[in-house]
Parts: C-alpha cells; structure tokens; sequence
C-alpha cells in the first residue's frame, strides 16, 4: 500500500494530476446540475409573478 | 430511423430522451473509469525509462484526444446549426465548449506536471504544447462570444463561424510532432503500424478514453438540457414542467 | 437540398478552405521558427544562429557522458548519427538524462565549438513498456545483431552511424526499427 502511495518516487507529481483530474471532472458535474436547478426556481418565481399579476 | 432523428431534433423530446439516457451513460461512465483507475494504477506495470510518473498519461492522454474530438463535434454541430438552422445543433455546439475547454486544461496541465519530472521543464514552447495552447484560447473564445451577444441564435451562429474558423488547429495539433521536431513524443497510438506501447499499459489507457467519452456525452446532454429549458421557457411544456418541479 | 441551404453550406465550406489554405501559407514561411531544435547535422552546415543563443537536439553517444574535475559540470556528445557536438553542462540534470537517450539543450557555441548549455531537457520516445520486456527486447536484439557486435537499445543506436540508418532524432520507428536495424 505503502509503495502505491509513493508511485516510485513520483507520488506529487501522479497524485497532483488525478487530483486536479478529479476536480475538474467534479466541477463539469455539479455546474450543470446547479444551473438547472437555479433556472427551474426561476422559472417558477416568474410564473407566480405572472398568476399574481392576472388577478 | 429518420423519424427518430426529426423527433430528436425537436426540444421537447430530446429532453426526455436524454433524461432517460443520462443515468444509463452516467452508470457506464463510473464503471470504465474505475475499471481503468483499477488496471492504470495497480495492474499497469512501470515504465521502463520513467517509472511510475508515466501513469499521469492515464489522465492526460485521454484529456488530450478528448480535446481533439470534442472540439470536431463543437464545429460540426456548429456548421450544421448554420447550413440547416436546427435549434439542437447549436445547443450541442455551445454546449460542448465547456467541457471541451476542460479537457484541454487539463490535458494541458497534466502535461505540465508529467513534463517537469521527465523533461525537466514546466513548459517548452514546442509546435505541440503551443498548439494545444491556441485550441484552449479558442474554445475561450467560443464560451466568450457566446455570452457576450444578447440575442441566443445570433450568438450561437456567431460562435458555430469562430468555431469551424478554429477547426484548421485541429490537424495542426494531430501532426505538429511530425511536421515540425519538438520536445514532445511522436503519437504511440495511433501510429500506423503496432502501437508501441505494452498490452497492460493499453487497456488502462483505452478504458480511460472509453470513460472520458461516455463522461463527455453526460455533460454536454446535461448542459443542453439547461439551454432547451432556457431557450423553450415560454412553451406550455416547459411550464408544465416548472409546475411539476414546485 | 435547396438553394439557400446549398448556398450556406458552400460559403461555409470556402471559408474553412480559406483559412486553411492561409493557415497553410503561414505556417509555411515560419516553418524554421516552429523547429523547436537544431540537429547537430544543421548546425555543422551553420545553419544555426552564430551568435546568439538555439536549442540543439539530439541523441546522448555512448560513453560519452564525463564530470568534469570541478565536480558540477557535465561534459556529453549528442549526436544525429551523422554529426557530433560536444556540450558542456552545468546543473541538474532531467531524471531522464542517460546515455542513448535524445536531449535538448539551450546554449551557446563557444570558439572551440562546444556547446555551453545553460538548460538541459530530456525527450523520451513514444514507447512504453516494462523493464522485463525492454530487457527481453535488448536481448534478443543483441543475438540478432551479435554478428556484428553492435550493441543497440531499442531504436536509439547512437553508434549505429556505421549501419548508416538515417535518423531523425527521436522519431526512429522505435521497437519495430530496432528489430529490423541494419546489422553492419
């Protein structure tokens, strides 16, 4: 386990790049994900608006 | 066949499609990339002239054929969003930008990390690493363009031009490590006779590329689904579902 | 299709081969300033600026890497298998640094006409695999070529200039050339 970690010597280096692999990865995720939710609450805000100014 | 293409073009039923899809490709997307961070970093064997540092091109090779790719499906959506006018093919095109400017970063920026240990350099300005380069400020260029022009459709016919205007980087990328002599390796892939690389490092490797694809095709489907929502806010099935999501 | 849609895509399709085409040009008329370095062959022609500072590539001969007596400087040849300079080093030199191995170095010619390197870069191949396998592969190349004592490793023979293979530094067809190497 111990000699995984240590990739020959070359841990910062390997571990570094699958970090920021991941991270970027993530991040690629979670910004769509986010973006839709922001846009169906404010879709929905605008139609309450829309209903509140019918009546 | 075609009628499942006409129905997929229209808004509304991509965004069912492609909801049902998402989980399917997500699941396969999570089982290639485990099953090639499992062969990469523990099967693999070490290279024989730069030891285990030569795992980064797990990460960086796919990321960088992904670059590549990513950016002939942003042209072409592009183009055919130009020539044809289908409303989809301008979300695929603008929706791949994103992730194929991620990918060129990272493709970058690993690079840089696997150069310092064996090249001992961060950067070189080579015909490669340059190139790579452009193709990052291009699809920056594209996400910009897009955002700056108020109106969607003029933005996207702007972008699809500055685009398909970019694609001439592509094969500049593909050949500059044989047109011109740079720090960089020549392809080990792709080359023409047997790739020169040992079985056990080229599973890892195409199980990557494999996981990379399939991880594109959720973040572009995810990302169009956000625009559809965006540019449909004011058809009555896009209401519903807005009702539905309170 | 119909005419406006053929007219589109017409456009479209002048304008990428335009780009192209100027592209094309361009690169072209700048294509000595895209060589990241000078092979020694070019730089025995002159090729390479006399006076200021280039990058010169090449492979590492055998046997040629010595410290010199203040213990920090580096003294090599590199070689295209043709031509040879002598470079001269001081510093750290890249965990890949070996003889036989392609460099790139950034310096100056001085009067003798050694390099003085203020910057050492390895270029590895395009080839991966394990020890096992390279030394298997180095093996049975040694009996293939044991006639003619040649001693090769994996497509860099820095001293196969003899067999008279044109190189060009660190495209050699790696594994499959060196197995079909010319055996002088």
């Amino acid at each position: 386990m111990n000699e995984f970690l240590h990739m020959g010597g070359y841990a910062s280096y390997v571990w570094s790049s699958y970090a920021i692999a991941l991270v970027v990865l993530l991040a690629n995720l979670v910004a769509p994900l986010r973006a839709r939710r922001k846009l169906l609450t404010r879709l929905a805000q605008r139609e309450k608006r829309a209903q509140r100014m019918k009546r | 066949m075609l009628r499942f293409f006409h129905q997929l073009a229209s808004p509304k039923h991509f965004y069912r499609i492609s909801g049902k899809w998402i989980p399917w490709l997500g699941a396969a997307c999570l089982a290639f990339m485990l099953a090639g961070l499992y062969q990469g970093l523990l099967v693999a064997p070490t290279d024989y002239q730069q030891g285990d540092s030569y795992r980064i091109m797990f990460v960086h090779v796919p990321a960088a054929w992904m670059s590549l790719f990513i950016y002939m499906v942003m042209a072409i959506a592009g183009g055919i969003g130009l020539v044809w006018r289908i409303k989809l093919a301008e979300i695929m095109a603008i929706s791949s930008a994103h992730v194929g400017a991620s990918f060129t970063f990272l493709a970058l920026i690993t690079g840089s990390i696997w150069g310092k240990p064996m090249w001992g350099s961060w950067w070189v300005w080579d015909a490669r690493l340059t190139s790579e380069l452009i193709l990052l400020f291009l699809y920056l260029g594209v996400i910009a363009l897009y955002n700056a022009v108020e109106d969607r459709r003029t933005a996207a016919r702007a972008t699809s031009i500055l685009a398909l205007v970019g694609v001439v980087n592509i094969p500049i990328i593909h050949y500059s490590v044989e047109w011109w002599n740079t720090l960089h390796q020549g392809p080990t892939v792709t080359k023409f006779d047997a790739p020169s690389i040992d079985f056990r490092m080229l599973i890892p490797l195409l199980l990557m590329a494999i996981a990379f694809k399939l991880f594109y095709a959720v973040v572009v489907l995810l990302r169009a689904r956000v625009e559809v929502l965006q540019r449909e806010r004011n058809t009555s099935w896009v209401k519903a579902l807005v009702a539905e999501h309170e | 299709m119909n005419p406006a849609r053929r007219k589109r895509l017409i456009l479209i399709g002048l304008m990428v081969a335009g780009v192209a085409v100027a592209v094309g040009f361009a690169l072209n008329a700048f294509n000595q300033n895209l060589m990241f370095f000078y092979s020694p062959s070019e730089v025995a022609q002159g090729k390479a600026p006399p006076d200021h500072a280039f990058r010169l590539g090449g492979l590492v001969t055998n046997g040629s890497v010595k410290r010199l007596p203040n213990g920090l400087t580096t003294r090599f040849e590199v070689t295209d298998n043709t031509r040879t300079v002598t470079i001269e080093y001081t510093g750290i030199l890249p965990d890949l640094f070996r003889e036989g191995q392609g460099i790139v170095a950034h310096g100056k010619l001085n009067a003798d006409g050694v390099f003085i390197a203020d910057e050492v870069l390895a270029k590895h191949d395009e080839n991966y695999m394990p020890p096992e396998v390279a030394d298997a592969l180095k093996k049975s190349h040694k009996v293939n070529s044991a006639a003619g004592g040649r001693e090769g490793a994996l497509g860099r023979e820095v001293n196969s200039a003899a067999g008279g293979r044109e190189g060009t530094l660190g495209r050699e067809e790696g594994v499959s050339a060196s197995q079909k190497g010319t055996a002088p």
